[in-house]
């Protein structure tokens, strides 16, 4: 019933395929290749980054993952799931149960306490009043929060925002944990901080992350896997050494 | 979503942007409130129509004629009409035996005559009728100077205060401010009528001696039954009307009413005694006609069917009130009318409200659905607050609608006892129109959350998360 039971064999599944994945935006007469046929695949329980210069398609390839974006050509298969075959209300199920997200700008509500952020994926879910505030206080206990979940977001520090984000993503005990940039506001020490946390999810829970970045170091000190994408292309995808070691001794 | 959840969450969207989300609530009570006040209005008035027609004792009266009356007057009748046999004379018997159907609280003959009376040495020529010690609850005495009736047998008499005014002299100038009845009433309560009238009696011999009386057949007297004297009566004046118990009488009102018993005893000569002289076996009296109240108005019909199977004719205001009806049902349909179209521009109001909050809450709708609100969830929730504000307002509404009525009632009723008339109730809030009012505003908003809502729900999650 913890969230710390489960966890999936790292036997190397494919958790996420993409295959010649194409998003394109129409403006007047050009048309923007956002994404512009890129193939992966990220197996179950990997930690992943992606990484690009501004405008290179990091986010709108996470989108589409996400399933909050549908493809203009190509597909986007999840743990089974082609995404592209899913109706709008099996995709808002899909990133209910499957998918957790965070934000460069956190993205919590400002009008409710971290307590109610973290419940409100619970919420869409159905889950009783009871079960639901136990649940909340189990996850901000994991991030350490649990003295603040009365607080509204604008009391928080970015780092406590970030963490209470990072609680949010975990509430439903989704397999994938997407990031954007999610250090993009932090200074390095909170960013650490977070990445940590980040970190212990891909382990000690198993879930598979994507992470988004620019930081190259970030990148290479958390993520085992790096990819990198320019004008919307996959152009290099190369382990990490340092990373994987690190998984590995701990 | 769940319920719960969901009015949760939109009544705290709703206290998010409280100064906004108040003025289109307000929008929406003063919008039920103008319906509530109509609606009320409309109720009210009927109501103290249809009392005032049952307390004037005709919505609940029968009046019964005898077919031979009738048969004297339509000749077509004659071929379709029943056979000899059938028809019945009017008299004592008869009374009694309708006065013993179900449902029936009392059958009176109906006893008027035009007649001199003097005051002061001065002749008035007036119809006089005899009132049932019943019609003490006739509305039209409620604003009555004196008092009624002491006794049914009492020689009393209550004035119309038209007469009251011919008696004083005073003709009502046009224009004027109507003369007030207690003016009328100071010089006048306790003083003495002398009445002159004609008597029916039943010694043959004498016939006509003295008979001051125009009957338009004078040779039947020669045949009578019985003569007629001339007779005179003190009356004390005990009370002035300011109403007329018989307004729906038409041509056939009286001015000057005396007890039923004592009208009874006087055996006045009347006009149909003449008809029915040949009739009468003895002289016991034979009526022109009866009035049979019913104990309400839904029981006037099988009564009229009974009284008719007796062998009578019988006539009801019945057909007055299904005009009435229709004429309330159209009445009701302008009133709402106007009550909606303010609530039809409230409800603009709140699709305004809820278009801004889309805009504002961009975002947050962004995040919702990044988090796994399906479209139905985002609807749902713009719904409950477009929902929420209905019954909000219809319920502020109802209030407000309540209190505007009160005042106003109360803003007339001081108006009317001014004018020192009776206080009236015709401000009337049914419950049916409390519940009826707050399921219209709760529908009336749910409509106009269905634009905004589903704009809510299609919003594009990418796009909406793309901007700070
Ligand atoms: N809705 C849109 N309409 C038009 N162009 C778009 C839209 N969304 C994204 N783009 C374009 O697609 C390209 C990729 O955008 P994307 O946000 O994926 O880049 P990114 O790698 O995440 O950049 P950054 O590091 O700045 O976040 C950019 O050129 C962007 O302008
Ligand atoms: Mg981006």
């Amino acid at each position: 019933m913890t969230i710390a039971a489960r966890r999936p064999p790292r036997n190397g599944d494919i958790a996420i395929r993409t295959e010649d994945l194409r998003r394109h935006y129409r403006m007047g007469e050009t048309v923007i290749r956002a994404v512009d046929g890129i193939s992966l695949q990220v197996r179950a329980g990997e930690f992943v980054a992606l990484l690009g210069s501004s405008g290179s398609g990091k986010s709108s390839v996470l989108n589409l993952i996400a399933g909050l974006d549908r493809p203009t050509s190509g597909n986007v298969t999840v743990q089974d799931r082609d995404l592209a075959r899913l109706s709008r209300e099996e995709l808002a199920k899909y990133r209910l149960h499957v998918v957790g997200m965070v934000f460069q700008s956190f993205n919590l509500i400002a009008s409710m306490t971290l307590a109610e952020n973290v419940e409100l994926p619970l919420r869409f879910a159905e889950v009783d009043r009871s079960k639901r505030e136990s649940l909340a206080r189990e996850a901000l206990d994991r991030v350490g929060l649990q003295a603040r979940m009365n607080h509204r977001p604008s009391e928080l520090s970015g780092g406590e925002q970030q963490r209470a984000a990072l609680a949010r993503a975990l509430i439903n005990r989704p397999q994938l944990l997407l990031a954007d940039e999610p250090t993009g506001n932090l200074d390095s020490h909170t960013g650490t901080e977070i990445m940590d946390l980040v970190r212990e999810f891909n382990q000690q829970l198993g879930m598979t992350v994507v992470m988004v970045t620019h930081e190259r170091a970030l990148a290479e000190h958390y993520a085992e896997r790096m990819i990198f994408l320019a004008d919307g292309k996959l152009v290099g995808d190369q382990p990490n050494p340092i990373a994987s070691q690190q998984a590995v001794q701990s | 979503m769940k319920i719960p959840d969901l009015t949760e969450l939109a009544l705290r969207n709703l206290r998010e942007s409280l100064l906004r989300n108040s003025l289109t609530t307000i929008g929406i009570s003063v919008g039920v409130a103008s319906l509530v006040a109509m609606l009320s209005l409309g109720i009210g008035l009927q109501q103290l129509a249809s009392r005032r027609l049952v307390k004037s004792g005709l919505f609940d009266t029968v009046f019964v004629t005898s077919r031979r009356d009738l048969r004297n007057y339509d000749r077509d009748d004659q071929r379709n009409g029943p056979a000899p046999g059938e028809s019945r004379i009017l008299d004592e018997p008869s009374r009694q035996e309708i006065e013993h159907l179900p449902n029936v609280l009392e059958a009176y003959p109906d006893i008027r005559f035009i007649t001199e009376l003097r005051y002061e040495d001065k002749p008035h020529l007036t119809m006089v009728s005899a009132l049932p010690d019943s019609a003490r609850s006739n509305d039209a005495f409620e604003g009555m100077r004196g008092s009624f009736f002491s006794s049914d047998v009492a020689p009393e008499v209550i004035l119309q205060k038209a007469f009251a005014e011919e008696l004083l002299g005073k003709t009502p100038k046009p224009g004027a401010d109507d003369v007030n009845v207690s003016e009328l009433a100071k010089p006048l309560l306790g003083k003495e009528l002398t009445m002159r009238y004609a008597q029916r009696q039943a010694a043959p011999s004498a016939p006509g001696a003295g008979a001051d009386m125009s009957g338009p057949d004078k040779s039947a007297l020669s045949g009578a039954a019985y003569s007629v004297v001339s007779r005179e009566q003190k009356l004390k004046i005990v009370g002035i009307s300011d109403l007329d118990p018989e307004s729906l009488r038409g041509p056939m009102r009286a001015k000057v009413f005396l007890p039923l018993k004592l009208g009874e005893s006087l055996h006045v000569m009347q006009p149909t005694d003449l008809r029915e002289l040949s009739r009468a076996a003895s002289d016991q009296p034979v009526y022109s006609s009866i009035s049979v109240r019913v104990k309400n108005p839904k029981q006037v019909q099988p009564v009229e069917d009974a009284i008719k199977k007796m062998g009578f004719t019988t006539f009801s205001i019945l057909d007055a009130s299904r005009g009435l009806a229709q004429f309330f049902a159209v009445l009701y349909a302008f009133l709402g009318i106007f009550g909606s179209l303010a609530l039809a521009v409230a409800s603009i109001g709140i699709v305004n409200t809820l278009v801004m909050a889309i805009l504002e809450r961009r975002r947050e709708i962004g995040i919702m659905k990044a988090i796994g609100a399906s479209d139905g969830d985002v609807k749902k929730l713009f719904f409950a607050e477009a929902g929420a504000m209905g019954i909000l307002g219809g319920i502020v509404g109802v209030a407000l609608g309540w209190a505007i009525g009160q005042v106003i009632s109360l803003g007339t009723n001081i108006y009317l006892k001014r004018q020192s008339l009776p206080p009236e109730h015709f401000w009337v809030v049914p419950w049916w129109l409390v519940a009826f009012a707050v399921l219209f505003a709760f529908g009336v908003s749910l409509i106009s959350g269905l634009y905004p809502a589903s704009r809510a729900a299609r919003l594009d999650p990418v796009q909406a998360l793309r901007y700070e």
